[in-house]
């Protein structure tokens, strides 16, 4: 899937559609990857005609706030009625249907975890505004990612719960062409025979097989691959699950979840190490192939009539995953995906960043208060604490309106501030110094992090060397990514500074756009010998890093560049100038002394 | 807590709700939900053996303290804990009761006679879009609204009292809900002062948390309050993961039958924990075991007592539930892991071995 997907996989994506619309809620949905265009907006019309009349199908905006997606009070009915009146959220809405999730890149952790629980649960617990409910949701979620960095994706508990991973991108121009919806009644048809379709025991053994194989450790992978190959059968009017179901399933479930290459082909000494151990250390030994040809004795006792042979099937799905499998995993996690993927990401969102920046946190509860100047209502609670008094106030006997609400019954919103730091540390892992210097890092990452308990705080790594940046930490608050992504630093090598720049600023951006403080923090000797287009030189170097560190400083970035050279040279003060940091030489810089600058640094931020 | 007389102080105004109120009956959904939704059973669950295990020593003496389950996403973590319901046996309340409160001791006190009746446990959800006159309780705007009465409508906190409070994803809970979870654990009572409203009821529970590292991590003194924490990871041999799938996917197919096929299993877990209970009481901590935890705790350099009684109070339970008369190495041992692991001077960045940290201090303290 490097370049163009084949016609094949086109079809695929139009039939997960139809699959969709099945069983929107075992398959718990879709990610829908791309940026918006036809292909996308077709793809949902393929949805919508699929599925059952009456079946809704609702759109969730970014940052909607819970009383719209799980409900809450009816205001309006509530004050009409005189009692309370619950609403409705769009989740419940949705309920036998889909809910399109808007710009899922972007959706935070809190709202990710609410609509897992709700895609678990298949209902909504209300427990908010006085009300306590639980409405029926079960549906499916289509997730529309327009993420363009790795780094930037559909939360991972989301994607977790979607069955198909659909990369429009790569799709053949024109593929929808070719798409044909699935006919309602067929659905329907295939809705009601779903049930009675058997799952032998070595379609599911070599499914998770195939996952092991693939490197997938979740276990949901499987189980949503046997719920898309059931579907599959259910829509061919099968009662038993069949080769082309499973390959099928593979091709939308499996490969693109996969997170290597099943070992039996792949070229080995192609996979870079340290692109390994960082990917998955924690994982046990990577050897799985040698014990996933399960145990022919086992299952087979059970029914000796078995037909099917799980190792034969598990490598017809392997076979089918190759060709959804992520560029990534088939041309290794090499540095120049990554620059690529850099170079795009730093060009995304800047209305974004506009528009959330004035965002002023989460709301985290009411106070009493004056209603005035920036301060907002908060018309529930002040309704709340207006009710009591209603028929007291109304014995004065004169006409007024229907509730009467005095300065005393005034409550506002009380905003969580967006003090939550993403704390960016650019690292020139170049030249001989550079073990040192990326020791020093860590070990600051390391403190930092002991803070998060605390302050909820991210860090993130971004090294450069060579000729390329990479985002060796992407922000994070947990201490297991952390120690992950940290296994494995490299050095060495010239110093693309302007590079170096440019992708600390994309994360800051993004930090920005997610509603976070960023700060950057560069450690470099100042020298700079490669050029923003990758070519050696130094005075093109410096002019192009003064360059990258202009957005920097416009962009209020509060920056400090920590000089780690033992001679320093001017040059790194005229950076931090460029970048509008502060300057700090501490040619032996150890972590403590490192740590403790960044805390002065943030504090003042 | 036991609430003496004196501290229940309400408004004048205020009455208390007396009746258990039903989901907001006058609020309603445009579609019932599906009435007794078959839950995944307990017995149902393959491996996990601790995790398990920490649940079953929670039902059996909730005076442990908390459970937290922290691992991989797709472990069955909130299945466990959903299942827990169905294990325990039927407790003895004041009928309609909104707290849930021991005929021993009602709340609010009363004199004279009084109906009792046998309630399941209650395993409350804390959602996490809850807000907090919801969590705490507030104001009855159905009763002010129609009324203009003044009525506290308890919370969730109130619904839990006596039982478990679940909450999924607890690294990502709100900070002013964490705030008050916190307050209300320690004191095991819960104080409203809102909106002209001044209540304080018991509740006393059992705090049930899980989530995903990967997540964000938990404030230190949330994870203090859990008496328990588990790691889970997802099995990586093939013929766990084949059984996590069938059952999983014969219970979706046809959840009456499977949670029929597993009832056997089910009744046994359940007297196994209410023989546990029974013999919970009886059962005896040899002064070695004590001098042994001690030891091991010291070894460990943990804060506190706090380690020391919770790795006792476990491994009673577990001796409770393995039938025996005392407290053996072979339960101390056991339980050790998941009673202390939280509570090794934090060292940031070596949280990951802190099982193994307690793994090796156990070979240093007792031997292999």
């Amino acid at each position: 899937m490097t370049e163009v997907a084949s016609d094949a996989v086109a079809s695929d994506v139009a039939m997960a559609a139809t699959l969709l619309a099945i069983d929107p809620a075992g398959l718990g949905g879709a990610v829908l990857r791309g940026a918006p265009g036809s292909l996308r907006d077709r793809w949902l019309i393929l949805l919508r005609q699929a599925l059952p009349t009456g079946a809704p199908l609702r759109r969730l905006p970014l940052n909607a706030p819970d009383s719209r997606m799980l409900g809450g009070l009816d205001l309006a009915a509530t004050l009409a009625a005189g009692r309370p009146v619950a609403e409705r959220g769009v989740l419940a809405e949705s309920h036998g249907g889909i809910v399109v999730l808007a710009m899922a890149e972007r959706i935070e952790a809190g709202t990710a975890a609410r609509l897992a629980a709700v895609l678990d649960a298949g209902e909504v617990a209300v427990q908010r505004d006085g009300l306590s409910l639980r409405q029926p949701a079960r549906l499916g979620m289509v997730a529309l990612d327009e993420g363009v960095s790795e780094e930037e994706a559909a939360p991972a508990a989301l994607r977790e719960r979607l069955a198909f991973h659909l990369a429009l991108d790569f799709l053949p121009p024109g593929a929808a062409a070719e798409w044909r919806a699935g006919d309602p009644k067929d659905v329907q048809a295939a809705r009601d025979l779903l049930p009675a379709i058997e799952a032998p025991e070595a379609v599911v053994t070599a499914l998770c097989g195939a996952a092991l194989a693939l490197g997938i450790y979740s276990v949901r992978a499987p189980l949503l691959a046997l719920r898309a190959a059931r579907a599959a059968a259910a829509l061919a009017g099968r009662e038993t699950i069949e080769a082309e179901d499973m390959g099928l399933a593979a091709r939308l479930v499996l490969g693109p979840r996969a997170t290597r290459v099943p070992t039996q082909e792949a070229p080995p000494e192609e996979q870079p190490p340290e692109s390994d151990t960082a990917e998955q250390p924690a994982e046990p030994p990577p050897e799985p192939p040698p014990d996933s040809p399960p145990d022919p004795g086992e299952g087979t006792d059970e029914k000796p009539d078995q037909p099917l042979d799980p190792a034969a099937l598990q490598e017809m799905i392997l076979e089918a995953a190759r060709a959804t499998m992520p560029s990534g995993v088939l041309a290794a996690l090499g540095a120049q995906t990554r620059e690529a993927a850099r170079r795009a990401g730093a060009r995304a969102g800047r209305a974004g960043a506009q528009r959330l920046s004035k965002q002023r946190g989460r709301p985290i509860g009411t106070r009493p208060g004056e209603l005035r100047g920036a301060a907002r209502l908060a018309l529930v609670d002040t309704l709340r604490a207006a009710a009591p008094w209603q028929p007291i106030r109304r014995r004065d006997g004169k006409p007024g309106p229907l509730i009467r609400v005095t300065a005393s019954d005034i409550r506002l919103l009380r905003f969580k501030q967006n003090t939550e730091t993403t704390a960016i540390f650019v690292v020139d892992a170049s030249g001989s110094s550079a073990l040192n210097r990326l020791a020093e890092a860590k070990g600051a990452v390391e403190l930092l992090l002991a803070d998060c308990y605390v302050r909820r705080d991210q860090v993130a790594v971004v090294a450069f060397r060579g000729t390329t940046a990479e985002i060796l930490l992407p922000p994070t608050s947990s201490l297991v990514r952390a120690k992950r992504s940290l296994a494995g630093l490299p050095g060495g090598g010239a110093t693309p500074l302007a590079l170096g720049l440019e992708a600390a600023s994309g994360l800051a951006e993004e930090a920005v756009r997610r509603g976070r403080s960023p700060l950057l923090v560069l450690l470099t000797d100042g020298r700079a010998n490669i050029g923003r287009d990758g070519k050696p030189g130094r005075p093109k170097a410096e002019a192009d890093a003064l360059i990258a560190a202009v957005p920097i400083r416009l962009g209020r970035i509060p920056s400090l560049l920590v000089d780690t050279a033992p001679r320093p040279v001017p040059y790194a003060r005229q950076l931090a100038e460029a970048m509008g940091a502060r300057y700090l030489a501490l040619p032996s810089a150890d972590s403590q002394r490192l740590n403790e600058a960044v805390n002065a640094a943030r504090d003042t931020a | 807590m036991d609430l003496p007389s004196a501290a229940f102080d309400m408004d004048a105004e205020v009455k208390l709700a007396q009746s258990a109120r039903e989901e907001s009956p006058s609020a309603k959904p445009a579609r019932k939900a599906p009435a007794g939704r078959q839950v995944f059973p307990f017995a149902a669950i393959v491996g996990q053996d601790e995790m398990k295990l920490a649940i079953l020593i929670a039902a059996v003496d909730q005076a442990v303290g908390g459970v937290l389950v922290f691992g991989d996403r797709g472990t069955g973590k909130s299945t466990a804990v959903r299942a827990l319901a169905a294990l325990l046996p039927p407790m003895q309340v004041v009928a309609n009761c909104p707290y849930n409160s021991d005929p021993k001791r009602p709340f609010p006190p009363r004199e004279g006679a009084f109906e009792t009746a046998m309630i399941p446990v209650p395993v409350v959800d804390l959602p996490l879009g809850a807000t907090e006159d919801r969590v705490a309780g507030a104001l009855d705007i159905e009763r002010a609204l129609a009324n203009g009465e003044k009525a506290f409508e308890p919370g969730l906190l109130a619904r839990a009292h006596r039982g478990f409070l679940y909450i999924d994803e607890v690294n990502l809970l709100e900070d002013h809900l964490v705030d008050l979870l916190l307050d209300v654990a320690a004191s095991g009572e819960n104080v409203v002062e809102r909106e002209g409203i001044s209540i304080r009821h018991p509740a006393k529970f059992v705090l049930i948390g899980s989530g995903n590292p990967e997540e964000g991590e938990l404030r230190p003194q949330l994870l203090d309050r859990f008496g328990l924490s588990v790691e889970v990871r997802t099995p990586t041999d093939l013929a766990t993961r084949v059984e996590v799938v069938r059952r999983r996917d014969a219970f979706e197919r046809n959840p009456q039958k499977f949670v029929a096929h597993w009832e056997r299993e089910a009744n046994a877990i359940r007297r196994r924990i209410v023989a546990a209970r029974r013999l919970l009481p009886k059962i005896a901590v040899p002064d070695a075991m004590l001098e042994a935890a001690a030891k091991l705790c010291m070894a460990l350099g943990t804060d506190g007592l706090r380690g020391e009684l919770t790795l006792i109070r476990t491994a009673r339970a577990l001796a409770a539930l393995d039938g025996e008369r005392e407290v053996t190495l072979a339960q101390l041992r056991r339980v050790a892991p998941p009673a202390l692991r939280h509570r090794l001077r934090r060292n940031p960045l070596d949280e990951a071995v802190a099982t193994t940290r307690v793994e090796r201090a156990i070979l240093e303290t007792f031997g292999p």
